[in-house]
């Protein structure tokens, strides 16, 4: 499968050779523990390093944002509602021990701690384009596992229509939550046919490293055709049910964020233009550029929604 | 030095150097001097800060009165013109950032969000009504048209209520902020408000004379 990109300067596109060569160089180098002599490597992972293979299949061909845009830049409102917040204020947080509770219409239910979790999947590197609600958009290598392949383990019944995902609640180590901007702990969820999709990811590392902790460590769910915040981060709760999930974003403003929220250059926010956003890292005066039906995965993803009214169900 | 002469001379300046200093530091940040920077995002991070350098100016603007009254400055008028002057120009900057950098100059763009997006639609009404203030500071205007003038330019109190709408109304979620900016417009607007009772109230009613500042 190939993924049309269009209006992308061909400069702008690092081959994928050297790209990968590039980070094995910085990894080597960093084992060494010469970084320094790399002028980027600052912009290094910090995480450990994952064992995965790259799935081209599913990458998209644009080069990647930096490492520190996306991480240094991003909605995490568990650790502050600005968009230096979240890597700002979670330097302290631990994302050990994890587990995560299953539950709901499900065969196999229980509280699973994240190596159970993680064990039998191989893990994958998938290059995907990333869009925000609020206009802007980065390309981010995310390290995981399809989402499919770990809900086919716990069984789900015939009743088991959305699958629910919620995130940690601890005011103590997600400052943010200590306000009440959302209701807290955020919840999100997903039709049954959409998590099964395989572009639904269940990613646990960024740039060939385990996830730092702005960016959902250590587990997070990444639907490249929705709108970010479906993409859920440091998930506890996996929760299978028969009727659609109230969602966090939905619930505080359902005129403005639907549960769907599907990329959509046809339906704009009431209060923004949803047409174009502009890619974060881009050259000045060349950052804005068309959206694409479901963030350009509409040759995957459309079926899904056949005759759905997507103005309806934004 | 006489007190007209320490505005004119000292303060006045060092007034206008600080009022640069937003400015000053957003172009270390875009260039890079001094180690700062503007961010992953620099066109958000341009907008959001002149936009914001603009309303604090405009409440700067706002507090001269009230400062001046209560502290019994009376020469802290000589500086209100300036600080009005320079709320004009963050929102001249804020608005060039908007249409050259995030919109990259499509006006199709401009025009429908004008028209469409109730918080540009407040935002680009407060810009339009900035103008004829601008326009009628100088000395010369504020002579020619007397007690007009006075009126006129009673549209601040329009503008700094569209500039915290519009503040209000473009966040997605965290409206602490804009809340707090809220608040403080109604204090400065409710101080004019209690005072022009007060005088209502206790006979007169003399017309005061603008003051050359
Ligand atoms: C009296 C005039 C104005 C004032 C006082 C003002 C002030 C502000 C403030 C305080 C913010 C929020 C900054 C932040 O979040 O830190 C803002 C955001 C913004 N303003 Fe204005 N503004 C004015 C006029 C305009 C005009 C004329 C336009 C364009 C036509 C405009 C477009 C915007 C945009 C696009 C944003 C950012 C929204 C986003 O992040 O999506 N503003 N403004």
């Amino acid at each position: 499968m190939t993924f049309r990109t269009p209006r992308i300067a061909p400069s702008e596109i690092t081959p994928p050779e050297v790209f990968f060569n590039r980070r094995t160089l910085l990894a080597g180098a960093l084992a060494a523990g010469a970084s320094s002599l790399l002028p980027a490597a600052e912009t290094a992972p910090s995480g450990a390093k994952l064992q995965y293979t790259r799935n081209a299949q599913y990458s998209v061909s644009e080069a990647p944002n930096k490492y520190e845009e996306i991480t240094g830049y991003n909605n995490y409102y568990e650790f502050g509602t600005d968009k230096e917040d979240p890597k700002a204020n979670s330097g302290s947080f631990r994302p050990t021990p994890w587990s995560v509770a299953v539950g709901g219409e499900a065969g196999v239910k229980g509280t699973f701690t994240l190596e159970d979790i993680l064990k039998p999947h191989p893990l994958e590197e998938r290059i995907y384009r990333f869009r925000c609600v609020e206009a802007w958009s980065m390309v981010i290598p995310w390290v995981g596992f399809p989402l499919s392949a770990l809900i086919e383990r716990f069984k789900p019944t015939a009743k088991a229509k959305y699958v629910e995902f919620t995130t940690l609640y601890d005011p103590h180590r997600m400052p943010g939550q200590r306000e009440r901007v959302l209701a807290w702990p955020y919840v999100e969820g997903l039709r049954m046919d959409e998590a099964m999709h395989p572009l639904a990811l269940m990613v646990v590392g960024l740039y060939g490293q385990t996830l730092p902790n702005q960016d959902g460590a250590p587990l997070r769910l990444i639907v490249p055709w929705k709108y970010g915040f479906k993409s859920i981060k440091a998930i506890v709760k996996i929760n299978f049910t028969e009727k659609q999930p109230n969602t966090t974003w939905n619930l505080s403003a359902p005129q403005e964020y639907g549960f769907y929220a599907n990329v959509n250059p046809q339906v704009d926010h009431p209060r923004w233009s949803q047409a174009t956003e502009r890619h974060i890292g881009a050259a000045f005066l060349a950052a804005r550029r068309p959206t694409l039906p479901f963030n350009g995965y509409a040759e995957q993803v459309a079926g899904l929604y056949k005759g759905m009214d997507l103005r309806r169900y934004y | 030095m006489n007190v007209e002469q320490r505005y004119r001379r000292l303060y006045k300046p060092l007034v206008f150097l600080a009022s640069l200093a937003p400015l000053a530091w957003l172009l270390c940040g875009a260039f890079g001097w001094f180690g700062a920077g503007l961010g992953a995002d620099p066109v958000k991070k341009l907008e959001h800060e002149f936009g914001k350098t603009a309303l604090n100016f405009l409440l700067l603007t706002l507090l001269v009165t009230p400062v001046r009254n209560l502290a019994g400055l009376p020469h802290l008028l000589r500086l209100r013109r300036m600080l009005g002057l320079f709320a004009f120009f963050y929102v001249v900057l804020h608005f060039t950032v908007y249409l050259v950098l995030d919109l990259e100059l499509n006006f199709g763009t401009l025009f429908a969000d004008i028209a469409k997006r109730p918080y540009i639609t407040i935002g680009f009404a407060g810009l339009l009504l900035l103008i004829p203030l601008a326009v009628t500071s100088t000395n010369r205007m504020m002579r020619r048209l007397g007690r007009r003038w006075q009126k006129l330019h009673r549209l601040i109190y329009v503008i700094a209520a569209l500039g915290v709408w519009h503040f209000y109304w473009q966040v997605k979620r965290d409206v602490r902020e804009p809340l707090i900016y809220v608040g403080i417009v109604a204090v400065l607007l409710g101080y004019r408000w209690v005072r022009a009772r007060a005088k209502a109230t206790s006979s007169s009613g003399s017309a005061t004379v603008p003051e050359r500042t």
